[in-house]
């Protein structure tokens, strides 16, 4: 029995979303990725003396669409707050966050596990500014500072306990994911830091009501390092529950090379904010016209999308979850659809092909060439008999590397299928005149033989014979 | 006579008719500085070559001229100016050099005043005498053993010594108005955020406002015309249109109802200082003006509430201060909190030190809702008090301070007492309403200021009666011999 039995595992998430506004949060600079280090920086970004934050609109905008999406309720009226500590990265020694007025709170989403729906509750969603990145360099040189990120605007998304094992805290960030990017409010790439992830974790003995002593996850740079860290905690709590120790309230660090956690503070070293209204910026109203605006701009939603798949194209729940879990992938079966009705084919292209060779080098669907006109044209093709479902394979790999047209490809690589059954019949009369044998067996029962004929006949035409036509031709000779 | 002692409209005349040039008011301001800036030591920094350099750009521009032309100013050194330091008289800032422009600086700019040099202040605008600056103290003109009031006292102390035209301070508790009346000059704090604050390096953002400070209520409404307006750059600055200051100045004060509250003036109140400001209410009354005692209750609320707010938000706006990007840098920290605690232990005077400790001490978690909480509470009470005030009355008049200018170290080791100069001037900080200081006669031989209070954003009518009183009194021409 796994010693998890006894427990409930209780996990609440803390999520971080960049949004990739233009313009930071409080300045007029550019939030773009990857710049040389504080080019991207002025007076008010670098905390000078005198001066003052001015808000990003376009910031309050995203927060609200991303709390709109996650079906929070948008408060009439918030405010700013100073979150006051030191650290280098933050150059004006306090941040300026949302204590006790988010944009957003009391939102839901729904997440899927081993087919089983359920809610998990979106306790609030605020809006604040991200710090600088620290280098520390080797060999007593110190710390570099770098500012461009300073500013960047955040919004910080916190979930309800409800969540009860890592598979749901990964299937809950998926989805978050999701619908950040169906928004278009950031590019929620956890390697880029534009999402990021801290956990709280907790076990409870079954049937209990009261929560568990709670340990704060830090650090868990993937999706995957978010469900080991967790997978790791549950047992580290449940192995000290079950020797009759106390788990200790602390914040961890997971340790992905390690592959454990470590804690970093305990309770008592816990940071005193110092939180209070900031008095530079004045309160935040929206109105109901400011909603409506907002609110009209929410695309569909991957859960009504991969509804719609099961309805409109017969998918089942699952493949239309797969597919509706990225807007790439699902703007890319969409696209197909205006070139073939084979909606199926396309999706299992998609989910088989596709995502096998993405997972396979590890690559996102960005780093591929291939569109959904392509795919819905080679389908085309093989719906017509050009080429063979087999030849598509090779054909839909030079796509996803070339971006080429399956037309092309077909033209320039030779790979039209040969149909003309009089080509064929001479081929399959050679290969049964070449193997005595192997004709001998089959006509003595030997099914696995005439897998093997037809693999030499396949050889022979390099693979262009069309594979219906050789088998109908073959088995009328070999019945002769 | 200095050319200071002009009218603004004298010196543009004689501008226009070429009789005097810009580099002569320039001149002049640079040499009673020498002269006098030795004893009074109003000056942290003295821009000779830029102000000399503005003067010839001015004297050989044509076109149109700015409201200020050829004005010479002096500037708080609390207010950012590009490439000319900045030290808030603070050791922490002693070699920093701004690489942006405050909007009222470049508003000064616009307007064509010549900019002399940066003026001495109680570091970060702490204190009420100049005595903190970390540099050295001002001096009062009047009497250089007193203090010239603070925080903004080098700036009443240049007017007053005839060393600039004009000067800007900033007032969080009093900082423009107390140095004017210790000094015998007007000064004008405007409403809260009639002026940007961009550029003011923050004290108490919700208390902060800058303003002029000038020999006259001419002058005042001049440089206010100048720096007022919205800025989108101060979330906190007002959308509102702004009025013409000067064509407020009418002499008319027929039927203004005043209100004096009576907790200005009793216990606390030196008895000459009453009786100049009852002297001045019988001015008042001469020219057809009617005023009554009344109650503002909460205003013996108002310097606890103050201190606890305004250090609240100083805790927080000073904590960039740490020795990270400029200033002060402690040698060879151990470690990153050894870096900190030694940049700030060094840099900050103390004065500085216990605000920040008092202001952390109030917002640390459990005592939040029984200090700052409360305190903003009380403000709303204090602010409830001037609302009802002036659905009755157009203008609150007070003394400005409950004394004359004190001795230099008189205080000093009393913070308590030197908290207490600023019982009249804090509420009208707390409430966010303009006021100005003028003077309005002498007690033993030192000047006494009479504030007028008004509603918010209407200083029209504060200009107008200090306008029309100055017209009825030579008090403002007073000038102490050096």
């Amino acid at each position: 029995m796994s010693i998890l039995a006894p427990y409930e595992t209780v996990i609440g998430l803390e999520v971080h979303v960049e949004l990739h506004t233009k313009s930071k949060i409080f300045c007029g600079c550019s939030t773009s990725f990857g710049a040389p280090p504080n080019t991207h920086t002025c007076p008010v970004c670098l905390g000078h003396p005198g001066v003052l934050p001015v808000l990003n609109r376009q910031a309050v905008e995203y927060a609200m669409k991303a709390a709109m999406a996650l079906n929070c309720e948008i408060a009439e009226w918030c405010k700013f707050d100073r979150k006051n500590y030191f650290y280098p990265d933050l150059p004006k020694a306090y941040q300026i966050s949302q204590y006790d007025q988010p944009i957003g709170s009391r939102g839901w989403i729904e997440i899927e596990v081993d087919g089983v729906r359920k809610r998990i509750g979106i306790t609030r969603l605020h809006l604040e500014e991200d710090a600088g990145k620290l280098t520390h360099a080797g060999g007593g040189l110190g710390s570099l500072a770098d500012y461009n990120r300073v500013g960047t605007p955040l919004i910080e998304i916190v979930s309800e306990p409800d969540i009860r094992s890592p598979e749901e805290a990964k299937a809950y960030l998926e989805k978050l994911r999701a619908i950040m990017q169906y928004c278009d409010v950031s590019d929620v790439k956890m390697e880029e830091g534009s999402l990021r992830c801290d956990a709280n974790i907790s076990l409870r003995p079954r049937g209990q009501k009261e929560f568990g002593t709670r340990a704060e996850l830090k650090n868990m740079n993937s999706f995957r390092g978010v469900q080991r860290g967790l997978e790791y905690e549950q047992i580290r709590q449940a192995e000290i529950l079950e020797s009759g120790g106390e788990v200790v309230q602390e914040t961890r660090r997971w340790d992905e090379a390690q592959g454990k956690t470590v804690s970093m503070r305990g309770k008592e070293e816990a940071h005193d904010y110092r939180y209070f209204p900031d008095p530079d910026l004045v309160r935040l109203h929206i109105d109901e016209e400011w909603k409506a605006r907002v609110r009209a701009s929410i695309p569909e939603l991957p859960d009504a999308r991969q509804q719609r798949y099961t309805q409109q194209y017969g998918l089942s729940s699952y493949d239309a979850g797969v597919l509706t879990a990225s807007i790439r992938l699902a703007d890319l079966f969409e696209e197909s659809l205006k070139y073939t009705s084979d909606a199926k084919a396309s999706a299992n292209w998609i989910m088989g092909d596709l995502l096998g060779y993405l997972n396979a080098n590890n690559l996102e669907l960005d780093d591929v060439k291939i569109t959904g006109q392509g795919l819905g044209e080679m389908i085309g093709l093989i719906e017509k008999g050009t080429i063979s479902s087999k030849i598509a394979k090779t054909v839909f790999k030079t796509m996803l590397e070339t971006g080429k047209s399956p037309q092309a490809i077909v033209e320039e690589q030779g790979l039209v299928q040969i149909s003309d059954e009089s080509a064929i019949v001479a081929i399959v009369d050679a290969v049964i005149a070449a193997n005595p044998q192997s004709v001998e067996d089959y006509r003595g029962g030997k099914e696995k033989a005439l897998g093997f004929l037809v693999g030499q006949i396949m050889r022979e035409t390099k693979g262009k014979a069309n594979p219906g036509l050789v088998n109908k031709l073959l088995l009328e000779r070999l019945k002769a | 006579m200095s050319l200071f002692d002009l009218r603004l409209s004298e010196v543009h005349d004689r501008l226009h008719h070429k009789e005097i040039s810009v580099a002569d008011l320039v001149e002049e301001s640079l040499a009673r500085i020498g002269e006098t800036d030795g004893n009074i030591q109003a000056f942290l920094t003295v821009d000779e070559e830029g102000a000399r350099k503005q003067a010839a750009e001015l004297d050989s521009s044509d076109g149109e001229r700015g409201l200020l032309f050829g004005l010479p100013a002096g500037i708080k050194d609390n207010i950012v100016t590009e490439g000319l330091r900045t030290t808030c008289a603070s050791r922490f800032l002693a070699n920093y050099v701004p690489i942006y422009d405050a909007t009222v600086v470049d508003k000064l700019r616009r307007a064509q005043s010549v900019t002399i040099g940066k003026l001495n202040m109680d570091e970060f605008a702490m204190g009420g005498s100049n005595e903190n600056s970390a540099f050295h103290p001002t001096r009062n003109p009047w009497d250089p053993e007193r203090v010239p009031g603070g925080s903004s006292g080098g700036s009443a102390a240049a007017v007053a010594a005839g060393q600039v035209y004009f000067a800007l301070g900033s007032d969080t508790g009093g900082s423009i108005r107390q140095p004017a009346a210790y000094c015998g000059v007007v000064g004008l704090k405007p409403t809260y955020g009639l002026v940007s604050r961009f550029g003011l390096v923050a004290f108490a953002s919700s208390l902060d406002q800058i303003g002029p400070l000038t020999k006259n209520v001419e002058d005042a409404a001049y440089v206010l015309q100048a720096i007022a307006g919205h800025d989108p750059r101060d979330s906190t600055s007002a959308s509102v249109d702004i009025p013409d200051y000067l064509s407020a100045l009418t002499g008319d004060v027929k039927g203004l109802r005043i209100g004096v509250p009576k907790e200005y003036m009793g216990e606390g109140i030196d008895p000459q200082v009453k009786e100049r400001v009852l002297e001045a209410l019988r001015t008042f009354e001469a020219m057809g003006a009617v005023w009554e005692e009344i109650s503002l209750p909460h205003s013996e609320y108002a310097v606890a509430t103050y201190y606890l707010l305004a250090s609240s938000e100083a805790s927080s706006n000073l904590a960039r201060f740490d020795g990270v990007r400029y200033g002060v840098r402690a040698e060879n920290p151990a470690n990153l909190l050894e870096l900190y605690r030694r940049s700030r232990s060094e840099g900050f005077g103390p004065e500085v030190k216990r605000r920040i400790m008092l202001g952390t001490y109030a917002l640390s978690s459990g005592y939040y809702d029984a200090y700052y909480k409360k305190a903003q509470q009380v403000r709303t009470l204090i602010k409830r008090d001037f609302d009802q005030a002036f659905g009755k009355y157009d203008l609150i008049v007070s003394p400005t301070a409950p004394t004359t200018a004190f001795k230099i170290g008189e205080q000093v080791d009393d913070p308590l007492t030197m908290y207490l100069n600023d019982i009249c001037t804090i509420p009208i900080n707390l409430a966010g309403v303009p006021a100005i200081s003028i003077p309005c006669g002498l007690a033993g031989g030192l000047p006494v200021g009479l504030q007028l209070v008004g509603k918010p954003f209407d200083e029209r009518t504060v200009l107008r009666a200090a306008h029309a009183y100055e017209a009825q009194t030579e008090h403002h021409k007073l000038r102490p011999t050096l």
